[in-house]
């Protein structure tokens, strides 16, 4: 019988296999951030191991990272110990680095992709559940705790138990205002944050092959969302095209060589899924949250659901206690929801073409009055090159705020945060209780979304600036 | 990991149940980024109090805990068997371990000891009468001995044969060093590495 992607991707880093016991799964790029690798880097130096393989080994700076001021000293002692004790752990044991301020720096599912360091038939962990954004590139990538971060700097291994597959088929034409995140969104509310749990998933069909190498990231990256252990793409022409000529990208006889791997890394016809799940692309439209988890979300044409519609009692329970946690009524249209904030950024949609179709949806426009429009770069890089298009001053002369790159108001471990009782449409991956801050509440939404809402204060897609353009075009009394 | 065949010391007797992880190590030393330095917050909160019995002069340097049933409650943070072996305890004795603290201690070399609550009632009786009492727990014979008492207790195979080698699950990987390296050879020139080495 034919193998799934995921098992080729699989089988082919089995370093041991025994009876009894979990596979012994080689690392193909450990990438490392500064809070969850300090207690790993203590367990090495209390065993007095080395880092195995420095060569297959890379950190950066993201969670903690301020986005205004980085030349000064950072300010809550914290955050500021936590990103010392990375440098100084770095240095120690030799680890690339990327350090506030480097060029490379940035959130950490950013930067490997962007290094060309993400490369398909790869295994890719990271101390950070996002790390499934990787599998955009056919890479088996996946989020793992300390004491694993420790046993990967020092063996360049993980024993693992096999997970299961689950396709995630996208058949059909998205319509045009439908991004990436739209989709991913749709798929988490049809399956349930707990629909992939088990399972790593792989996202095919002709929707799919469609979409760009960025917004396959953002799918990718929000399995974790639906309780995946893993989201997968087949790597194809679109794949190889952006990896080629990037800083790490294989060269020469290394590049034939690789591609023609790649290219053997797509589910056989005959092989098959544990479980299926199909999607009619064509059907969609514009997606946003309402509730406190990732699974709590509607078309934005829609209302707000009542909690009595729910026949599970369980999830019932959820949607009153999200409403009350949201301050929203049943029945509300999501189109009326008012926000204070509106965050650009994140390991979901942080990367360039992200950048560009929001400030295609500012530009000429202003940002709503007692709206706070936050857009967060990425990477450094993703900055850099927006800088060079312009787009910081299209951001800028909207009324926004250009920010340096980090994980900023995502999970608000750096100052960027919302207050008590704040709303925002945010595009990045979770809107839990406190997530954002204490007491704010998250809608999540794409940056298309998260554009056109702050120019009109609430939820709203493109297509609404539309007909508000028009209307303010009709003169008065006609 | 170091490994744990015999041990022999003085004992601290603490008779409390359901001691959770929170009491053993509180929320806010979870800030630290590293492993070791959390013997001051063990027990933090009860150790204000100067008649806590860790606090009493005479158990300075006991290395055995014989706690009461339910030890080891709530969080799974892994900084409660930090905690405890920072301060020096190689074991902890009690009638019932909260499953995943077991794990914990367990995969730390710090051994937790099950026996029946009337020999942890005696153990405890027995150390407090006599804080310099000797407690052996012997591994290798699975037995735990004091003045007038021998007890066996259970420990399951491969948790015992990691303990008494010093294996941590990454020194198991590390015995299949030569797959390991094997694989490493094989590995085609195309495959990314982040510096030149
Ligand atoms: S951007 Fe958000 S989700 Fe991504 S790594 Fe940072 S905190 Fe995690």
């Amino acid at each position: 019988m034919g193998r799934t992607l995921a098992e080729k991707v699989w089988d082919d880093h089995v370093v041991r296999r025994a009876e009894g016991e979990p596979d012994l799964l080689f690392i193909d790029l450990h990438l490392l951030h500064e809070v969850t690798s300090p207690q790993a880097f203590d367990g090495l130096r209390q065993a007095g191991r080395p880092v195995r393989r420095l060569d297959l080994t890379i950190a950066t700076e993201d969670h903690n990272t301020p986005t205004l001021d980085i030349d000064k000293p950072i300010a809550d002692p914290v955050s500021r110990v936590q990103l010392e004790t990375l440098r100084k752990n770095a240095a120690e044991f030799g680890v690339r680095l990327h350090s506030l301020g480097d060029v490379e720096q940035g959130v950490v599912h950013v930067v490997g992709p962007q290094l060309g360091l993400t490369q398909p038939g790869t295994t890719v962990v990271c101390g950070d559940s996002h790390t499934s954004t990787h599998g955009a590139f056919g890479a088996l990538a996946f989020g793992i705790g300390t004491s694993q971060v420790e046993h990967v700097l020092a063996t360049q291994t993980l024993p693992l138990a096999r997970p299961k597959t689950m396709a995630i088929t996208v058949d059909g034409e998205l319509p045009e205002d439908v991004t990436a995140k739209d989709l991913i969104l749709a798929i988490i509310t049809k399956i349930g944050t707990g629909g992939g749990q088990g399972y790593i998933l792989e996202y095919r069909g002709s929707a799919i092959e469609k979409l760009s190498m960025e917004a396959r990231m953002t799918i990718c990256n929000m399995s974790i969302e639906a309780g995946a252990r893993a989201g997968m793409i087949a790597p194809d022409e679109t794949t190889f095209a952006y990896i080629k000529g990037r800083a790490h990208a294989p060269e020469g006889e290394d590049w034939d060589a690789a591609v023609a791997y790649w290219k053997t890394l797509k589910t056989d016809e005959d092989a098959e899924f544990d479980a299926e799940v199909v999607i009619d692309g064509a059907s969609l439209a514009p997606f946003v949250t309402w509730g406190t988890n990732p699974g709590q979300g509607a078309p934005l044409s829609a209302s707000v659901p009542d909690p009595a519609s729910y026949e599970d009692a369980s999830e019932r329970f959820a949607a009153e206690k999200a409403l009350e946690y949201m301050g929203l009524e049943a029945g509300q249209a999501l189109r009326d929801i008012k926000v204070d904030t509106v965050f650009v950024g994140s390991c979901t949609n942080g990367r360039i073409e992200d950048l560009r179709a929001a400030a295609s949806i500012v530009e000429g426009r202003k940002v709503a009055d007692g709206v706070r429009m936050l857009v967060v770069p990425g990477s450094a890089r993703v900055g850099l090159q927006a800088v060079s298009e312009g787009l910081d001053l299209v951001f800028k002369e909207a009324g926004a705020e250009w920010r340096h790159a980090g994980c900023s108001m995502c999970l608000g471990m750096n100052p960027d945060q919302l207050a008590p009782g704040e709303r925002s449409a945010s595009t990045s991956n979770r809107n839990f209780e406190g997530r954002q801050g204490k007491g704010g509440r998250t809608h999540l939404v794409s940056p298309q979304v998260a554009a056109a809402t702050a120019v009109l204060g609430h939820l709203a897609s493109p297509a609404d600036l539309n007909d508000q353009s028009s209307a303010a075009r009709t003169p008065a009394g006609v | 990991m170091e490994a744990f065949t015999t041990h022999t010391g003085r004992a601290v007797p603490l008779r409390r149940s359901n001691v959770d992880t929170d009491q053993i190590i509180p929320a806010h030393w979870l800030k630290k980024v590293t492993r070791d330095g959390f013997e001051d917050g063990l027990f933090e909160a009860w150790r204000k109090d100067s008649s806590f019995v860790l606090n009493q002069p005479e158990r300075t340097g006991a290395t055995v805990l014989i706690a009461g049933p339910d030890f080891g409650t709530g969080s799974s943070r892994e900084h409660a068997v930090w905690a405890l072996q920072n301060y020096g305890f190689k074991a902890v004795i009690s009638s019932r371990f909260a499953d995943i603290f077991r794990g914990n201690s367990l995969k730390n070399g710090l051994l937790t000891v099950v026996l029946e609550q009337k020999i942890v009632d005696a153990l405890q009786e027995l150390t407090e009468k006599d804080p310099k009492a000797p407690v052996t727990v012997d591994l290798e014979a699975r037995e735990v001995r004091a003045e007038g008492i021998t007890a066996a207790f259970e420990l399951d195979e491969n948790a015992r044969w990691r303990l008494l080698n010093g294996l941590d699950d990454i020194s198991i990987t590390l015995q299949n060093e030569a797959d390991i390296s094997a694989y490493e050879s094989k590995r085609p020139s195309h495959k990314p590495r982040t510096v030149q080495v």
